[in-house]
């Protein structure tokens, strides 16, 4: 899994809905495989492409931007980030009918963006509503949807056809963006690109790990995005739990 | 007429069955019990070593004995190593486990590094096919606290765990997909495989 599942997507509208339209119903059909990925060859370029782009700039400037800015000030940015997107976890858990979800989101957004200033700090967790992100890939597996194909698309990095175009659905629904004004768009767009920089070196070691102590580097990030991304779906995966004792030299 | 049953001998053997359904949900239970203790036990021993305030290369070598103590290494090199291990000689099988062995307690040792400042709780566990899953979460410094399961299981003749599941991600998935990685690009050469995971991890 790479840190670069953050930055928004700046498509048109019109290629946004015609994408999420075409892949809505392309991920009709639940696939249960966890490697549905036919695309591998073309998801491997790109693999690489990104691979390179974080060897070249984005390992190197988070390295950077991480040891120069204080702790304090990283969690500020994190904590602002989450609260310019919480609006969005806000529509989402409705349209899960997962109301408790949206309403604890809707008073967290409140107390942060006042009490916390604007969302640098984060006293709606202590006074009891923790975050609940979501996405719209959520929501549609929660009508339904199976993931689709496994994808890789640049910069971005690993995705399913149900949770890319989740991703565009999000950036053109997201609430915040219709209120931000154009200048402050500019600041917005900033700090999530701060923030995937600073997770980029939060995650130093594990992504390090992944992309460049492996042996194949594209099956690992595969195999960590699915398993992670079904986990974080609360999809039950104790059918796929390995029993060696049973079947010692299984595939 | 003795095909006709007494009612004591009637009794006697729905009682005995009724033991016998009772040992396995008894034993499960205490199983249960004893596999969250394992786990318990590991992240003290985890905790006992962060505390102790040691170099971290003195942390490291630290836990990568823990790790081999808890962990059923063999069956996991085995595992992870798939259908090769068939047609692999008992000279090379010994000699993949031992290099695996050193691999798999240096890259997942290394991990426990990150629990400085943290901690882990038992939350839950349950049986599971043929072994026992201990849930629980562990909350990090600076990271939101994460689901981090354990498999444990006796099947090797002691009670040793041989799976992480962490926020969804299957350690012996990973490291099966890996191990089989080394040797595709080695052209299937087992020797040379184990050479190189001498150095890897």
């Amino acid at each position: 899994m790479t840190a670069f599942d953050k930055i928004p997507l700046h498509k048109s509208l019109l290629t946004g809905l015609v994408l999420s339209v075409a892949f809505l119903s392309a991920c009709a059909v639940p696939v249960d495989r966890s490697d549905n990925d036919p695309t591998e060859i073309a998801n491997r370029e790109v693999f690489e492409f990104n691979r390179r782009l974080d060897k070249a700039v984005i390992r190197p400037v988070g390295v950077v931007a991480g040891t120069l800015t204080p702790d304090p000030v990283r969690a500020g940015v994190d904590n602002m980030v989450k609260n310019l997107d919480t609006p969005g976890y806000v529509v989402n858990g409705l349209l899960q009918g997962r109301l408790e979800n949206a309403f604890s989101n809707v008073f967290r957004f409140g107390i942060n963006s006042t009490l916390g200033v604007a969302g640098i700090f984060d006293p709606a967790t202590d006074f009891g509503f923790p975050l609940k992100e979501t996405d719209f890939g959520e929501t549609m597996h929660v009508w339904g949807a199976g993931e689709g194909r496994y994808l890789v698309v640049p910069v971005l990095g690993p995705t399913t056809e149900r949770d890319l175009a989740g991703k565009v659905v999000d950036t053109l629904m997201n609430p915040t963006r219709a209120f931000v004004s154009a200048d402050h768009k500019d600041i917005v767009t900033g700090l999530k690109v701060a923030e995937t920089v600073y997770d980029r070196y939060d995650y130093l070691d594990v992504i390090d790990d992944a992309l460049y102590g492996s042996a194949d580097p594209y099956a690992q990030a595969r195999l960590a995005y699915l398993q992670n991304r079904n986990h974080l779906l609360g999809i039950d995966s104790s059918d796929d739990y390995i029993d060696p004792y049973e079947d010692p030299y299984a595939e | 007429m003795p095909s006709n049953p007494s009612r004591r001998s009637v009794l006697g053997v729905l009682l005995s069955g009724a033991a016998v359904l009772a040992l396995p949900v008894r034993a499960l239970a205490l199983s249960v019990d004893q596999a969250s203790r394992l786990v318990q036990s590991l992240v003290n021993e985890v905790n006992t070593v962060i505390a102790s305030g040691k170099s971290e290369a003195g942390m490291f070598a630290d836990f990568e004995r823990i790790f081999i103590r808890y962990a059923d290494v063999p069956t996991i090199a085995q595992r992870v190593l798939g259908p090769a291990a068939r047609s692999a000689s008992s000279a090379q099988m010994s000699a993949y486990v031992k290099a695996f062995t050193g691999y798999i307690s240096r890259r997942y040792g290394r991990r426990f590094r990150e629990f400085i400042g943290g901690k882990i709780e038992v939350v839950d566990a349950r049986a599971i096919k043929s072994f026992y899953e201990v849930i629980t979460v562990a909350r990090l410094r600076g990271q939101e606290p994460f689901d981090l399961r354990f498999h444990v299981s006796d099947k090797s003749g002691k009670l040793l765990f041989f799976n992480m599941i962490i926020e969804g991600v299957n350690m012996m998935a990973a490291e099966s997909t890996e191990i089989r990685a080394m040797l595709d690009k080695r052209r299937g050469n087992m020797d040379q495989m184990i050479e190189d995971l001498k150095r890897a991890g």
